[in-house]
């Protein structure tokens, strides 16, 4: 395929079937993979459209400096847009945020202003807010700009639909919320029956340690309402299945992936039950960036430890 | 045999410390009812004056959220893990 821009290679991303990971004969699970995207991540999608966004709006203008609160993903790619369309950009992000992604950003010319592990995103997220105040700074805010969830409505649920009409469950994990609305918004204007699941991660007790309610945060993009089900899986489940992804099927995902298949296969269990069909996961990027937590190489207890150790969501 | 909760940190003030405490089975709404009695003041810190549960909550009933199941009014039986945890973003 030819492309005029690696801006114009984003999305599209393979639709891969799993049978070894389907409890049921009856269930068929189907894995996009978002890892395939420029920068390696789901996030290249809402990167293009917050930064589209900001200039359509006329609020993005050269002389700004692009401001984001992000636990890496979404630095990365706006990191990467933000080169090719000539703006300077600064990442707000955990100081335990893995090392590829902090190489990453350096190597696409990104600044880093770094907020408290302990405080986890919430903590990228209030810091950001307080730094955007100073008008050099142009913040998207991929955790209220609707951008962030058209870019899964237009780009990855049209795909999923296109791919795989019949679709009776979406997996995905929960963040900003934006995959989980926009694709349940799609795949619910197609078909109401169709069931959208939250994959959601328990973090560390160091991540939740410092935390009062009143440092708890829901994105305002994120509609509840379109969730049918919301689960919560452990570092160490999601090691595992990242595993197994790779050991039975040949995919080499990251760590959130473990968790959205780990999900998948707990409803893939009741869709059984109920005449099985088609569930489709997301998988939000590929393992290089989590290379150094030794996810794959280490026996699982010091792979939890050292997965827990960073922001791995 | 009970229901085990889960207590996070920042509600441990609460609960003289206590990480997992023991209750008897029934809604979650009793279970958190159960708390408040043992722990005088916890209902508070969960629910919103008009008894629903407070939005930066998640409730989970054997790891799954039960604002998709029955809220308040699902039940946990013997044997079961309920866990209390602030919402967190990603991205």
């Amino acid at each position: 395929m030819k492309y005029k821009s690696i801006l114009d290679a984003i999305g599209q991303t393979p639709l891969v079937s799993v049978p070894s990971l389907s409890p049921a004969d009856n269930v068929r699970i189907w894995v996009k993979l978002e890892g395939q995207n420029p920068t390696g991540s789901v996030k290249d999608r809402v990167a293009l459209a917050l930064i589209e966004a900001g200039e359509a709006s006329g609020e993005l203008t050269r002389d700004r400096i692009v401001l984001e609160p992000t636990s890496g993903n979404t630095g990365v790619s706006l990191a990467m847009v933000c080169s090719i369309r000539g703006y300077r950009f600064t990442a707000v992000m955990p100081d335990n945020a893995s090392a590829e992604r902090v190489s990453m950003l350096r190597a696409f010319g990104a600044e880093i202003v770094y907020s408290e592990g302990a405080k986890g995103t919430n903590g990228s997220v209030a810091l950001a807010q307080e730094m955007a105040r100073d008008e050099k700074y142009h913040m998207p805010f991929q955790y209220g700009n609707d951008a962030n969830v058209t870019a899964h409505y237009n780009g990855t649920g049209r795909e999923i639909l296109e791919d795989l009409p019949e679709v009776r469950v979406f997996v995905a994990g929960l963040g900003t919320g934006g995959t989980l609305t926009g694709v349940g918004r799609r795949l619910k204007e197609h078909d109401p029956s169709i069931k959208v699941i939250a994959a959601e991660p328990q973090l560390g007790e160091l991540v939740y340690g410092l935390r009062s309610l009143e440092d708890g945060y829901v994105p305002p993009i994120f509609d509840p309402d379109i969730l049918d089900g919301k689960v919560m899986v452990r570092a160490r489940e999601s090691i595992a299945w990242t595993r197994e992804l790779l050991t039975k099927e040949g995919i080499f995902a990251g760590i959130s992936a473990g968790a959205v298949i780990w999900v998948a296969q707990r409803t893939a269990e009741r869709l059984s039950s109920q005449g099985g069909g088609d569930v489709v996961c997301l998988l939000a990027d590929a393992g290089w960036k989590y290379i150094s937590t030794e996810a794959w190489t280490q026996d699982i207890d010091t792979a939890e430890e050292k997965v827990e150790a960073v922001l791995w969501w | 045999m009970s229901v085990a909760v889960r207590i996070p940190t920042v509600f441990r003030k609460y609960t003289s410390g206590e990480s997992q405490v023991q209750v008897d089975p029934g809604t979650i709404g009793d279970l958190i009812g159960q708390l408040d009695h043992r722990f005088p003041g916890f209902k508070g810190q969960v629910l919103t004056d008009d008894g629903s549960l407070h939005r930066f909550i998640n409730v989970y009933l054997n790891d799954e959220d039960i604002r998709y199941i029955e809220r308040l009014d699902t039940r946990a039986t013997e044997g079961d893990t309920v866990a209390l945890l602030p919402s967190v973003a990603g991205g």
